[in-house]
């Protein structure tokens, strides 16, 4: 399990850019993003390398900002790799939100993060399925 | 039915009207005669004393506002000079000065009158215990309630606002029959009341005379049903006299404007005209028989409609319905009328949803569009559109449920929208009409 650090965002100009900054000047390291966007909002999802930090600084410079639960996933960076893992969860009926891929990954391996609905259950069925997924900190320092 | 003044308050129209127009051109000959501002306003319209010969004839005078008295600070509108003035009351204003009143010996005199007359409305005699918890100080409401009572004879509690718990003490060992406050106080009494676990049935306390701010009949139902009390309105402010300007009677259709002393018009806050009976708009009171300080249609801001219809309670006096609102911050939105302090409230009422928000209103293609930007707190954030999407719905169905227009509602970062030192501003009207 991993936290994932979610940033609300008006649909302005430079609005992504002030984050990413912030973040840099803190020396802090995107590790994974993805955007989810509508007309007016967008929420941008992060995997960081100090994630207490950047929550923090974050809400200190005003932004709204949550912590949430997501799990990283290792997969053989192959073809019908990421296909072979969703098959196994949705067996288990297991409810995805959403997911996105992990920037940067080598060794023949891709990394993608998961949000669930039941973030135990999906751990346990991980488990059974001997699906890899990566530890908070490892992850982190990726 | 009992009366504190019965030939005052139930004289016949025809009676009531003349003795009206010799007072109102008393006033005016007064207002020109000593009060500069009004001379200069009325030389301005062409107007001359001479001019006012039927009641009919009030309209052509001008207005006064607020902005006039806090322009006139402290004593400018003041039509006596100082060594007449007995009493001085001053307004709360939330921005800038406060607006000064005085009175005259004859003005007090009135004043604890008009508000005996408005207790016996309200079903008070000289043995009722009458607790008044209004503030006393250069607000009007202690006071005016406090020498209304001892005019009228009854046995007064001079409680002022606060210290509750002593509040409902001095109820249970002093038996008060009447409670004088704000509504809202009267709320907050019967919780504390509630959570000393006092049961207001267990009190002498009948009935309840609330006003200096604006409730409705659902705040009424609730009061008295919390407190055990009949609950009566009663209307007043600061700039005309303070309470006792109208009272309800136990019909309860309305509050009967006190017109011996007070003459009420309904207008067009926007365009200024006046409207006839029962139309829905601003109310103007001009004084003719204050005089330390008289209003010539004074603007009170305060949005309500007029009835003039026969009350079975006896009076004759036009009556003014609850106050709704206040003009200075009403809008119209494709010809309805929507007040901010609604939207405040819709959208407190959504739980996580915060008190900061903006209104913007737009003009497309003739139309008029509004727009309410909600600040996501981090209490309704999350990091899944969707919920995000069916709050943002949520919004906007429960705005369009009460206010009855279609509402955009943006969802915006927190702080970005500005905020301010005393009144807020929450509406941008960019509409070029």
């Amino acid at each position: 399990m991993a936290k994932q650090i979610s940033v609300f965002l008006e649909n302005s100009s430079g609005r992504l850019a002030h984050v990413t900054r912030v973040l840099g000047d803190a020396g802090i390291n995107i590790r994974a993003l993805s955007i989810a966007d509508t007309s007016d909002f967008g929420i941008l999802r992060l995997i960081v390398s100090e994630p207490n930090q950047a929550y923090r600084i974050l809400k200190d410079a005003g932004f709204t900002v949550s912590e949430t639960e997501v799990i990283a996933v290792r997969m053989p960076d192959s073809p019908g790799g990421l296909a072979d893992v969703l098959d196994q969860i949705s067996e288990e009926s297991i409810n995805i939100e959403y997911l996105y891929a992990f920037l940067g990954f080598a060794g023949g391996e891709a990394l993608v993060i998961f949000k669930v609905e039941d973030i135990n259950k999906a751990r346990e069925v991980f488990q059974k399925k001997n699906i890899q997924y990566v530890d908070a900190q490892d992850l982190y320092k990726m | 039915m009992a009366y504190w003044d019965q030939d005052k308050e139930c004289m016949s129209r025809d009676n009531l009207e003349k003795l009206q127009l010799r007072r109102l051109k008393e006033t005016v000959y007064r207002s020109y005669a000593f009060v500069p501002t009004y001379r200069g306003k009325m030389d301005a319209a062409g107007i001359k004393p001479d001019d006012i010969n039927t009641l009919g004839d009030l309209g052509k005078l001008p207005f006064t506002t607020k902005q006039e008295m806090r322009n006139n600070y402290p004593f400018g509108l003041f039509a006596v000079p100082m060594s007449e003035v007995v009493r001085i009351h001053a307004s709360s204003g939330t921005t800038g000065k406060p607006s000064v009143v005085g009175y005259t010996r004859r003005d007090v005199d009135n004043w604890a009158d008009l508000m005996a007359r408005s207790l016996v409305s309200c079903g008070a005699d000289k043995r009722s215990v009458i607790q008044v918890a209004y503030g006393y100080g250069l607000f009007t409401g202690g006071l005016g309630a406090h020498y209304g009572a001892e005019r009228l004879g009854a046995s007064v509690i001079p409680a002022s606002g606060g210290n509750t718990q002593r509040q409902i003490l001095l109820m249970q060992d002093f038996g008060s029959t009447h409670l004088a406050c704000t509504p809202s106080y009267a709320l907050f009494i019967a919780e504390v009341m509630h959570d000393m676990g006092i049961d207001p049935a267990s009190l002498k306390l009948k009935t309840g005379v609330f006003g200096a701010e604006p409730w409705s009949e659902n705040m009424r139902t609730e009061i008295e049903n919390k407190l055990n009390v009949e609950a009566y309105d009663i209307y007043g402010l600061s700039e005309i006299m303070g309470p006792g300007v109208a009272i309800e009677c136990p019909f309860k259709t309305g509050l009967h404007i006190a017109e011996d002393h007070f003459l009420a018009e309904i207008i067009d806050p926007v365009t200024e005209e006046v409207l006839p009976e029962g139309s829905m708009g601003e109310l103007v009171i001009t004084t003719i028989t204050k005089e330390a300080i008289p209003m010539v249609r004074y603007r009170t801001r305060d949005l309500t409609a007029l009835a003039a219809s026969e009350c079975p309670c006896g009076r004759t006096h036009v009556r003014m319905n609850k106050v709704m609102g206040r003009s200075d911050d009403m809008l119209i939105v494709r010809g309805v009328n929507v007040f901010p302090s609604a939207i405040e409230a819709v959208l407190l009422s959504i739980p996580g949803v915060e008190p900061h928000y903006m209104i913007i209103l737009e003009r497309q293609d003739n139309l008029d569009l509004m727009e309410v930007q909600v600040e996501v707190s981090e209490d309704i954030f999350s990091d899944e559109v969707r919920k995000l999407e069916d709050l943002n719905k949520r919004i906007a169905k429960e705005l369009e449920l009460n206010l009855l227009i279609n509402v955009k509602v943006r969802l915006v970062e927190p702080k970005s929208i500005p905020r301010s030192e005393g009144k807020a501003v929450r509406v941008k009207d960019n509409r070029k009409i």
